[in-house]
């Protein structure tokens, strides 16, 4: 009888191992060996803390970016940009969960049930205020130009952030970054790709794609200032200043605008990040209303 | 006394090739000589499947912003990417057959080519990402692993990615509603409901009976197509019964009943008039489903004509 007689027989005996999955159907762990131990002097508010404002600029970004699917330009584009969000989905949760195994879980524990992961409780159960990511991550993604200069600005800043960050004295918050490095450098990549084509393509994709650099400039202001957690922890050798990544980010970001025919913008003077300390844009709340509705309306499922 | 010249073989010799090749059950490849007929056929069926993987983003893309957890909403994404993915290895596979991948989209906004109807279904809950995983995708890989061996070499290969990760997507639909099903009432209801739902319409993507399947027997003959409509809907009643069992739902037909001489189960009758209402297009979703597709094209046309231009210039340079 045919091998097609059984379904999976048939897969099986299609081709034999498991290459033909796109992932693998393994998952590694990141974290796999990682000694998980709060390193010695660090705070675990200050590391909960850290690792929550890291976590949240890849969930809202991963939010903005998956408005995207089944509306992208192209085929390859569905698939590159689910790449990126995957990936920032992944570094989300596995900086959530660490936030969480640092006691840093704000109120919603008050909400959810503990059936819960702490993950899940940090993504659907806390309120706007609570949340600490830049409003870079935040703002709405305009049309396809205005994403991709967003995604450029964003991959780039934290791709210089994650860098430093494997040689972090926090062994979990090391293999995180050691992690996201090769994912944010395709990302980076994606995005330059994207902004070269579009600034030295048409009048019509130069003038959107200039409009787009215009509207996401300013928003750089917040990225390059410490918080107080932050340089606590930069004491500690457990982060990064994001003060010592902004000539970095600054010389890619221009030479890849300059590249795309573009004009660079004068860099906004910077600031206290507002998303840090929890205020954010009209724009976060309906993001979260929508990403957290159907968990909330069953704190007592588990999925 | 001139030289021999090359022979060319007859349209006769040609199809006489053809058939041998068949009959053998080899592989045509793109460059063999091939009846019109069989080539149009292939563009017709390849495109629709193409279609299908694009346009079925849609009923669970509505869901990825609402996923009820991280690990869901990274299963989904990654499902949803891997039917884009399915999408743009069958429009290459049509693409050895010389048709062409923006053509074939044009065809599909204006209603000349079809996609498969299930997807003009609304997604009302989330249990119905885990029934379309279980049901929709149990279904496409009935109809979908035959094609594993297809007669046109590309097709067939590129059905065999496209099923291994369809069998996965089985599973995680299964995984899904397992999970619902041991969890809340209102979510054990949830996966009621969509069962209650998705099981005709599931049972509707084998295509019309057999004895009203008008493109069916040239299509097992030439090899592209391996078993009838009711055989592969048959097998997959078989198939799933044991697994609601397993699931703890109902399907809903009080007809579904082991035929204890043949082993198989016994299923009542599909309402054909709807599956003939929706694939012309008055399903739920048709409508809505064309519109979001031809507006991804469409509203986005500058960002591919930038790129164009842009290979242009720096070809040039």
């Amino acid at each position: 009888m045919a091998h097609e007689e059984t379904v999976y027989d048939a897969l099986d005996h299609a081709h034999g191992g498991e290459g033909q999955w796109a992932f693998g159907t393994g998952f590694d762990d990141p974290l796999a060996g990682v000694d998980t131990t709060v390193p010695e002097g660090v705070d675990p508010a200050d590391l909960g803390a850290y690792c929550l404002m890291l976590g949240d600029d890849a969930l809202v970004l991963c939010q903005r970016l998956t408005e995207w699917a089944t509306r992208a330009p192209e085929l390859e584009e569905e698939v590159a940009i689910a790449n990126c969000g995957l990936d920032l989905l992944g570094q989300a949760r596995l900086l959530l969960a660490r936030a969480g195994s640092c006691g840093v879980l704000g109120r919603s524990r008050e909400h959810a049930t503990d059936s819960i992961p702490d993950e899940d409780a940090l993504a659907y159960f806390r309120d706007p205020d609570e949340f600490v990511n830049h409003h870079l991550a935040e703002a709405d993604g305009g049309d396809f130009a205005q994403t991709m200069v967003r995604l450029l600005v964003a991959s780039t800043a934290r791709l210089a952030l994650v860098a430093h960050l494997r040689g972090s004295r926090d062994p979990v918050l090391s293999a995180i970054a050691a992690k996201g490095v090769p994912e944010l450098t395709y990302h980076r990549d994606h995005a330059a790709r994207w902004v070269l084509r579009l600034g030295d393509g048409t009048e019509e994709s130069h003038r959107r794609a200039q409009a787009g650099v215009d509207a996401v400039w300013p928003l750089t202001a917040d990225l390059f200032t410490a918080t107080d957690v932050e340089r606590r922890l930069v004491e500690q050798g457990v982060a990064v200043d994001p003060a010592d990544t902004r000539d970095e980010v600054r010389d890619v970001l221009t030479m890849v605008v300059e590249r795309a025919t573009l004009t660079v913008p004068d860099w906004p003077a910077d600031r206290p990040s507002p998303g840090r300390a929890g205020e954010h844009t009209d724009e976060l709340a309906p993001l979260l209303a929508t990403l957290q509705g159907l968990a909330r309306e069953h704190p007592a499922a588990t999925w | 006394m001139s030289a021999p010249t090359a022979v060319r073989p007859t349209e006769d010799e040609l199809q006489a090739q053809f058939d041998a090749t068949i009959a053998a059950d080899r592989r045509i490849e793109p460059r063999d000589w091939m009846p019109e007929k069989y080539r149009a056929g292939l563009v017709r069926q390849i495109a629709q499947h193409a279609h299908s993987e694009i346009i079925g983003m849609q009923p669970e893309g509505d869901w990825l912003l609402k996923a009820p957890s991280l690990r869901r909403k990274a299963v989904l994404l990654a499902k949803v990417q891997d039917e884009a993915g399915h999408g743009m290895y069958l429009y290459s596979a049509a693409e050895t057959l010389g048709a062409d991948r923006a053509d074939l989209t044009d065809k599909l906004v204006n209603g000349k080519q079809k996609y498969s109807s299930i997807f003009n279904y609304p997604t009302l809950t989330y249990a119905d990402c885990g029934v379309i995983g279980w049901l929709v995708d149990g279904a496409a890989i009935c109809n979908q692993v035959p094609l594993c061996r297809s007669s046109y070499g590309p097709y067939a290969r590129a059905m065999i990615r496209v099923c291994k990760e369809e069998s996965f997507h089985q599973r995680q639909g299964y995984e899904l509603l397992m999970t619902m099903m041991r969890g809340t009432p209102e979510q054990r209801a949830m996966v009621q409901d969509a069962v209650d739902r998705w099981w005709w319409p599931s049972l509707m993507m084998f295509g019309p009976p057999d004895d009203d399947s008008p493109n069916s027997a040239q299509s097992m003959a030439w090899g592209v197509k391996r078993h009838s409509n009711d055989e592969l809907r048959q097998r997959f009643v078989d198939m799933s019964v044991p697994q609601a069992q397993a699931l703890g739902v109902t399907l809903p037909d009080p007809e579904l009943a082991l035929d204890e001489t043949t082993g198989r189960y016994r299923f009542g009758q599909i309402d054909w008039t709807e599956f003939k209402q929706v694939i012309s297009g008055n399903g739920p979703c048709n409508e809505e489903r064309i519109t979001r597709r031809r507006a991804a094209r469409d509203d986005n046309a500058w960002v591919t004509e930038a790129a164009t231009a842009y290979a242009a210039k720096h070809a040039a340079r």
